[in-house]
């Protein structure tokens, strides 16, 4: 995914996003943090295509998605699992229900995602609450159970709002291990978190910080073009 | 394009409301209850007006009014005599004297029947279509044999019967189209208050993929339910309203009101109409949360 110069406005007023520009390569691990208001949730809205930038380019999976006819979203936006900071479970719908929608809206078989989605709910430790409606669960269930409906679909990319914000550590080191092995496997996360100790658990992960709607980039290795390649191409010579 | 009911059995469950929730297939019902009868009612005035200018619309009567009994006998058989020998003449019937009185005793009593009134010979002439064309010539023809007879064209005193029931069959069209534009209005008032409700589960649908025909397939799948629930209680009431009406047309015995009976073909028309509301219904709600989720991304 490749940001350039992308600004976001609502309506008329200020820039909640101003000339930020990165790339993400496939297969990486990325923190997104910043204080509250910096436009974090804002720029997840635009990786995961719930939004469209008032100027600029965005790039995603080789594609101009500003452009893009909306006839062809859908396509992109199975390949992104998406965890809402507010979850934004289907409240009529069970535990079961939510974690199965991404593969019923992919048209996968009711008979086909039994197990599957069994499976995730076990490895969120939520198997006993597989018929609960979301409104009888904390929000630390609530929360496994977006994560559960967020992974289910094995997608290419990972966007995750503050995906531990309401669960215990031990739980929370749980699912850091879920978006690690999800990595490795080559899905791409981008994972937006106030939390301290999560950004130095995964040791390869690289991090981006947003302040007042601009990217400042401490580790200088995600801008666009990253400093990193600039550093390199610069030694080579 | 998939049927409205085509939805797999998992994915209905993601509009929660109960079947027949809200007033939606009551207000189809009503709808369809008066649309049916308009067109009933239309049907039957069409057909009545065309069984009207079909029986007697190309009629002549003749009436021989000479006062003398012998004088008029003898010009009512020479008029017959004459017309049965023009081309073109259908049926001549002499009206009888029980049915002449008959009719008087209807309007004047039965003492007055029975008065020595000189009662005219009455003559029905049905003519054909190239014949009623030259029914003044037909009309001068008998006058020169029977000088006392007065002709009468029905069509004269039948035109603004017809041009009535004319009005009345538009009447009952332009009813039907307007009770079919207010369902298809309240289809969409439906569809859009159905979207406003569910709008957070479309956006968490259009934001793991869902196309919007996926979408529009469960509100569709919702109205066609609703307008079959609907169009099938409206239509049963407006049956059972015109069974009743049937009988009791019946029961008057006037040759003019019996003509406005339904035929096979109409029955089939008026079954029509709820099948017609379904799939309008269905078309309408997919046409309104299509072009309602263009608007979003």
């Amino acid at each position: 995914m490749q940001f350039d110069n992308v600004g976001l406005r609502y309506g008329t007023g200020a820039e909640t996003l101003s000339d930020v520009s990165f790339t993400l390569r496939a297969g990486g691990f990325y923190f997104l943090t910043g204080p509250s208001g910096a436009g974090k949730t804002s720029l997840l809205k635009l990786i995961y295509l719930a939004q469209r930038p008032s100027r600029g380019l965005i790039r995603l999976f080789g594609e101009d998605v500003v452009t893009m006819p909306r006839e062809r979203l859908p396509g992109f936006r199975r390949r992104i699992g998406v965890v809402f900071q507010d979850f934004r479970l289907v409240r009529h719908l069970s535990a079961f229900d939510n974690v199965a929608l991404p593969l019923r809206v992919a048209g996968v078989e009711d008979r086909d995602l039994q197990q599957p989605v069994r499976e995730m709910l076990a490895w969120v430790g939520l198997s006993d609450r597989a018929s609960a409606r979301p409104a009888t669960l904390s929000g630390g269930e609530q929360q496994r159970v977006a994560i559960a409906r967020a992974v289910i679909g094995r997608p290419d990319m990972l966007v995750a709002d503050e995906p531990t914000g309401n669960v215990d550590p031990e739980m929370a080191a749980r699912l850091l291990h879920l978006f690690d092995a999800l990595n490795k496997l080559g899905t791409t996360l981008v994972v937006a978190t106030h939390d301290i100790h999560l950004l130095t658990r995964i040791g390869r992960a690289e991090m981006m910080r947003l302040d007042r709607g601009m990217l400042s980039d401490p580790t200088g290795i995600l801008r666009y073009p990253p400093r990193r390649a600039e550093a390199a191409a610069d030694s080579a010579q | 394009m998939n049927l409205p009911f085509s939805v797999p059995a998992a994915d209905r469950r993601l509009l929660p409301e109960g079947r027949f929730a809200g007033p939606m297939p009551w207000v189809i019902a009503i709808m369809m209850f008066l649309t049916v009868l308009a067109g009933a009612g239309g049907l039957g005035l069409r057909r009545a007006a065309d069984g009207l200018v079909s029986s007697i619309g190309e009629r002549l009567t003749v009436q021989i009014v000479d006062a003398n009994p012998e004088f008029r006998e003898a010009q009512a058989r020479i008029a017959i005599a004459a017309l049965t020998r023009q081309n073109g003449v259908l049926a001549v019937t002499r009206v009888s004297d029980e049915e002449m009185q008959a009719m008087l005793g209807r309007l004047l009593g039965e003492g007055g029947a029975e008065a020595e009134l000189p009662v005219p010979a009455m003559i029905d002439v049905d003519l054909s279509p190239a014949a009623y064309q030259r029914r003044d010539a037909i009309a001068a023809s008998i006058r020169d044999v029977a000088p006392s007879a007065r002709i009468d064209d029905n069509a004269t005193w039948l035109s603004p019967l017809a041009n009535l029931l004319g009005s009345l069959k538009w009447l009952a069209l332009a009813l039907v189209v307007l009770m079919t534009w207010a369902t298809a209005a309240a289809v969409v008032l439906a569809a859009r208050g159905a979207l406003d409700t569910h709008r957070g589960t479309i956006e968490v649908m259009h934001l793991m993929g869902a196309t919007d025909v996926q979408v529009a397939r469960l509100f569709q799948r919702r109205i066609a339910l609703d307008a079959l629930f609907g169009g099938a209680v409206g239509f049963v009431a407006a049956f059972i309203v015109l069974v009743g009406i049937g009988s009791r047309v019946g029961e008057v015995g006037s040759e003019l009101v019996g003509s406005a009976g339904l035929a096979a073909i109409d029955r089939l028309l008026l079954f029509a109409l709820p099948v017609a509301g379904i799939a309008l219904a269905t078309l309408v709600a997919r046409m309104t949360v299509l072009r309602a989720l263009r608007k979003m991304l």
